[in-house]
């Protein structure tokens, strides 16, 4: 039953070296071992991390940029809108305008018409009043000198004025 | 049952007529051949010992011959040329015999007592007569002059002495922690000379096999707060006992059988249960004595199991480390053993199978025990640091 009976002397070196194998493997082997480890772990985190991030940023960019090119555009088409509204509303301004101003001209043109007319109408008035008053003094007269003459005065007087 | 006490009857049957004849080998002896490698790996005790009473100065023993194999020795015994001729001629390293006597500390070489491990030579030194009984050094008594034994082989004339002599197994431990400095120093060194912490050279083998035991054993045990503090110790006790497992395996170095010695795997399972009783928090130590949740008869029935625990689980971690790997060593020098218990070559090609197919097992298992050793001491260490969360 050896076997199962721990000897002395292995037990008092097993528990010297292990002591001394542990202390000596923590201190110069555990230590950086695991510390580089953990290092470079950190390491990748955080470079995984800023890829990450960078990514994020790249994105919002991206979303900036449509953002903004959508917002150009816009802008574009809402300028040409207006642009063609603006047109539009010139064309027809001017023509409207051109329309009153026409229609004022021939309104003008019609009154001057119509006051030259009068005006002629009531100068033709008085120079049929003072032919006829002509008339009258030369039948007057020739019938005071010679009737027969007086007559023919008349007619040919007459056959003068023939109105137009 | 059936097969187990019938394989019994035949395999003493076969001790007791002596030999078995390579003419009558059968298939259904290589059957029972089978069955019997079974039987001794388990039994081998009992059975190498009727062969020793039975048998004639040709006898093999094969009892002594493992025993001798797996337990400690004071030399490292390499080889014997001509064995049972005039010449015969050992080739040992010698390793110093360290005694505390009475008159003193005793110190001289292990070659002195001449390969004698029967209390025949009688060595001198510092006013003491030693002799080497089954490796066990003994003290003659006072005017003594040979060693007397009793019928169970224990001297009954002389006292041991306080032995702290370098063993075999001291010397492999020494060599092994020399290549475990060696191993890490160097892949510690390759991760001091990179700039940015690549590990390179050894340090690419050593690295996978400390983040295994930080993220598969410590980790997952422990806690992922406070299992730093215990990454020394586990990483140690695993690269320890699975490098000295491996060494055990190691033919030429005579299976010095470290971490199959229960000195060694006690003093390891002392350090884990120190760690773990000196890191138990009150929650430990409330569900040891006074278990919440339960009610009070519960608890009173439940403390003396669980102050039991505290010692049955070192005491399991001994065992299992202790036994798995002398069981294994039994197993292969029991399978060859049948060739010379058989007397027979023909035996030989079955024995170099299975003792090569259990070589395999046994290298898978170097690994296997230094991980349960380990993931055990970190579950452990985890229960006493645990927080309550009920």
């Amino acid at each position: 039953m050896d076997l199962i009976k721990p000897g002395f002397g292995l037990v008092f070196w097993t528990i010297i070296t292990f002591l001394i194998l542990l202390f000596l493997l923590r201190k110069f082997a555990w230590k950086p071992i695991l510390g580089a480890v953990s290092e470079r772990e950190e390491g990748i985190k955080e470079a995984l991390a800023s890829a990450e991030n960078a990514r994020k940023e790249m994105e919002n960019l991206q979303a900036d940029n449509e953002r903004i090119l959508q917002e150009a555009r816009a802008e574009r088409e809402a300028m040409l809108k207006d642009a063609r509204e603006i047109r539009e509303q010139t064309i027809a301004k001017a023509e409207t305008e051109a329309q009153e101003k026409a229609s004022k001209i021939i309104e003008k043109a019609q009154a001057a018409i119509e006051s030259e007319k009068k005006a002629a109408m009531a100068e033709l008035k008085s120079h049929v009043a003072g032919l006829s008053l002509d008339i009258a003094e030369k039948v007057v007269r020739n019938e005071l000198s010679n009737k027969d003459k007086q007559l023919k005065l008349v007619e040919d007087m007459l056959g003068e004025a023939t109105l137009k | 049952m059936f097969v187990n006490s019938f394989n019994v009857r035949t395999f003493a049957a076969n001790l007791k007529e002596g030999i078995l004849k390579p003419q009558r080998m059968t298939l259904s002896t290589l059957k029972r051949t089978v069955f019997t490698v079974l039987f001794l790996s388990v039994f081998s005790f009992g059975f190498a010992k009727d062969a020793k009473e039975g048998g004639d100065d040709e006898k093999f023993d094969a009892k002594s011959m493992i025993m001798h194999h797996v337990k400690d020795a004071y030399g490292m015994h390499i080889i014997t040329l001509n064995e049972g001729k005039e010449d015969e001629k050992h080739i040992t390293i010698p390793l110093p015999v360290i005694l505390w006597t009475d008159n003193g500390l005793t110190t001289f070489m292990s070659s002195e007592f001449h390969h004698d491990y029967h209390g025949h030579e009688i060595v001198e030194k510092n006013g003491g007569k030693f002799v080497n009984v089954h490796e066990k050094i003994y003290q003659l008594n006072a005017g003594e002059t040979a060693v007397k034994l009793d019928e169970e082989g224990h001297p009954t004339n002389a006292e041991m002495p306080l032995d702290f002599s370098i063993t075999r197994n001291v010397f492999m431990m020494w060599i092994s922690v020399a290549v475990l400095l060696l191993i890490f120093f160097t892949a510690a060194r390759r991760y001091k000379k990179s700039s940015d912490n690549v590990p390179s050279g050894i340090a690419s083998f050593v690295e996978p096999l400390v983040v295994f035991v930080r993220d598969e054993i410590a980790k997952p045990m422990i806690g992922e707060h406070k299992y730093k503090k215990y990454m020394p110790y586990l990483l140690t006790v695993f690269f320890f006992i699975w490098i000295n497992n491996i060494f055990g395996l190691i033919p030429i170095l005579n299976g010095a059988n470290l971490s199959g010695n229960i000195a060694f795997t006690m003093v390891l399972a002392i350090f884990t249960f120190i760690i773990t009783t000196f890191s138990g928090n009150k929650n430990y130590w409330k569900h040891i004595f006074w278990m919440p949740g339960v009610p009070v008869p519960m608890k009173i029935f439940l403390a003396p199991i669980e102050i039991i625990g505290i010692f049955t689980k070192p005491i399991s971690l001994m065992i299992r480390l202790f036994a798995n790997i002398t069981a294994g060593h039994i197993i292969i020098l029991a399978l060859m053993s049948l060739i010379f218990i058989f007397k027979s070559v023909a035996v030989a090609p079955v024995s170099v199978a299975f003792s090569l197919f259990i070589g395999i097992i046994e290298i898978v298992v170097t690994a296997i025990q230094a991980y349960i050793f380990t993931v055990l001491s970190a579950l452990y260490f985890g229960m006493a640091t645990e927080e309550a969360h009920h």
